[in-house]
């Protein structure tokens, strides 16, 4: 509850710079809300791949975060979902084609996770939650933000597979040849295990600047709890239609 | 036969979706926490992704004759949509049990990665109408089964006590990259058991 409550609320009162930081930092889409998770650890075996996800994700997200905004007061609420993911599919199949034109080895490594930006819980996430909400200014400002934050956390943990699993960054040799790679950190466990340590060492640094975050002064480890504890309410914590649509149990 | 056995043990086993492919990681670590929820969502996307493969597979051929194959994701993502708001008011309709222990679910479903995964990989593969059917079973059948194998391991997780910062989350995450390396073991086995 705590992460749903911030943006939106607080909304008329943020500055465009709070707008920009607040993906970036404080509600990282991936370390604090826990959303696009699938290409998080599927794309981040290496760094160059991670950087590519990221860049392509990020101009999803800005691009039909301004159509989107652009084009709240005219589609009706209860068709609002399907409007959305065909924006946001318009501007997949853009990338999509650019990569495949310009970058073909890119597009062979992200292969079918490169269409699957469309289902990114982040990028409907945004859409609805704040874009739908917001001037296409604001809403570009978002997007840029949550999709830097995307990238951010995506390099950060590809940098760490590619150098355990194989002494590399950006493809350069970097760790001594004695050093014996650990193969298990670019096998699809060491993808989960580093998130993990990732999302834990997120907390303990959120924990010793114990800096309340924007819009609520809960200590984050209840935070990081309650995000679990959201996700298993409402089964995909990504879903802006599961919370509204499942009253029931789930 | 055995071509067909290899691709429905490979997509559980080898190339499980959650494990392998990290697709459906959402409801894998949301819905995972009970034993029935977890069944429930397993059968409902083992039962949409075979339908939307029955259904993506022909919009494809037709895509492709008229040489639209770039308009796959929108197509695909807008049939997946369609069909499962259909099957949501058939199931209401005509079969209100199963609605009860399924329909919770599928409205989640429209944006879960695996359907629209699965629907892309047996076009990418180049797979005939039968074996993507297959392979979408497969699929299902191996979600269905790490979410149910993952739901035991979490019930122990939860009645742990990890460090502080470890709470949730990333302990969480940590059991499924367990998990996940217990998976790896099969790679090879499906190869050899069916000589392909």
């Amino acid at each position: 509850m705590a992460k749903r409550s911030s943006s939106p609320v607080a909304a008329p009162a943020m500055r465009k710079r709070d707008t920009f930081s607040a993906g970036l930092l404080v509600e990282n889409p991936v370390l604090r809300q826990m959303l696009g998770l699938c290409p998080m650890l599927a794309v981040s075996t290496a760094v160059l791949n991670g950087v590519g996800m990221g860049i392509a994700t990020t101009f999803v997200l800005t691009c039909s975060g301004i159509a989107v905004s652009l084009l709240r007061n005219v589609i009706p609420s209860s068709v609002r979902i399907p409007a959305f993911i065909t924006i946001i599919a318009s501007f997949v199949t853009l990338v999509m084609m650019a990569v495949e034109a310009y970058l073909p080895a890119l597009d062979e490594a992200l292969g079918i996770y490169l269409p699957l930006i469309v289902v990114n819980c982040i990028v409907l996430g945004r859409a609805e939650v704040f874009a739908s909400k917001h001037s296409p200014g604001q809403a570009a400002i978002d997007g840029l933000g949550m999709g830097l934050g995307f990238t951010g956390a995506l390099v950060v943990m590809s940098a760490i597979r590619e150098l355990l699993g194989a002494g590399t960054l950006l493809g350069v040799q970097v760790l001594p040849d004695f050093v014996e790679p650990m193969l298990v950190m670019v096998t699809p466990a060491g993808g989960f295990a580093v998130l993990g340590f990732l999302i834990a060492l997120s907390v303990w640094f959120e924990q010793r600047s114990a800096r309340p975050a924007i819009g609520d002064a809960s200590p984050a480890d209840f935070k990081a709890e309650s995000a679990l504890e959201d996700a298993s309410e409402s089964p995909c914590a990504s879903c802006p239609m599961g919370c509204q649509n499942t009253g029931k149990e789930a | 036969m055995a071509e067909y056995a290899a691709i429905l043990f490979s997509m559980i086993l080898v190339n499980n979706f959650v494990l392998v492919k990290f697709l459906g990681i959402c409801p894998f670590l949301g819905v995972s926490k009970r034993l029935d929820s977890a069944a429930g969502m397993g059968a409902a996307v083992t039962l949409v992704m075979v339908l939307a493969t029955m259904v993506a597979w022909p919009t494809q051929q037709v895509l492709n004759a008229w040489g639209l194959e770039y308009l796959q994701t929108i197509a695909f993502i807008i049939v997946i949509a369609t069909l499962v708001q259909l099957l949501e008011m058939v199931l209401k309709r005509f079969l209100p049990p199963l609605y009860d222990s399924l329909g919770v679910y599928l409205p989640l479903i429209t944006t879960n990665c695996a359907v629209l995964g699965v629907a892309i990989l047996s076009i990418d593969e180049g797979y005939s109408y039968l074996e993507a059917l297959v392979a979408a079973l497969g699929a299902g059948l191996g979600f269905l089964l790490a979410m149910v194998l993952f739901s035991g391991v979490r019930r122990r997780v939860e009645e742990a006590e990890p460090p502080q910062v470890f709470r949730g989350m990333p302990i969480t995450l940590v059991a499924a990259a367990i998990v996940a390396l217990s998976f790896m073991g099969f790679s090879g086995v499906v190869d050899h058991l069916f000589g392909v």
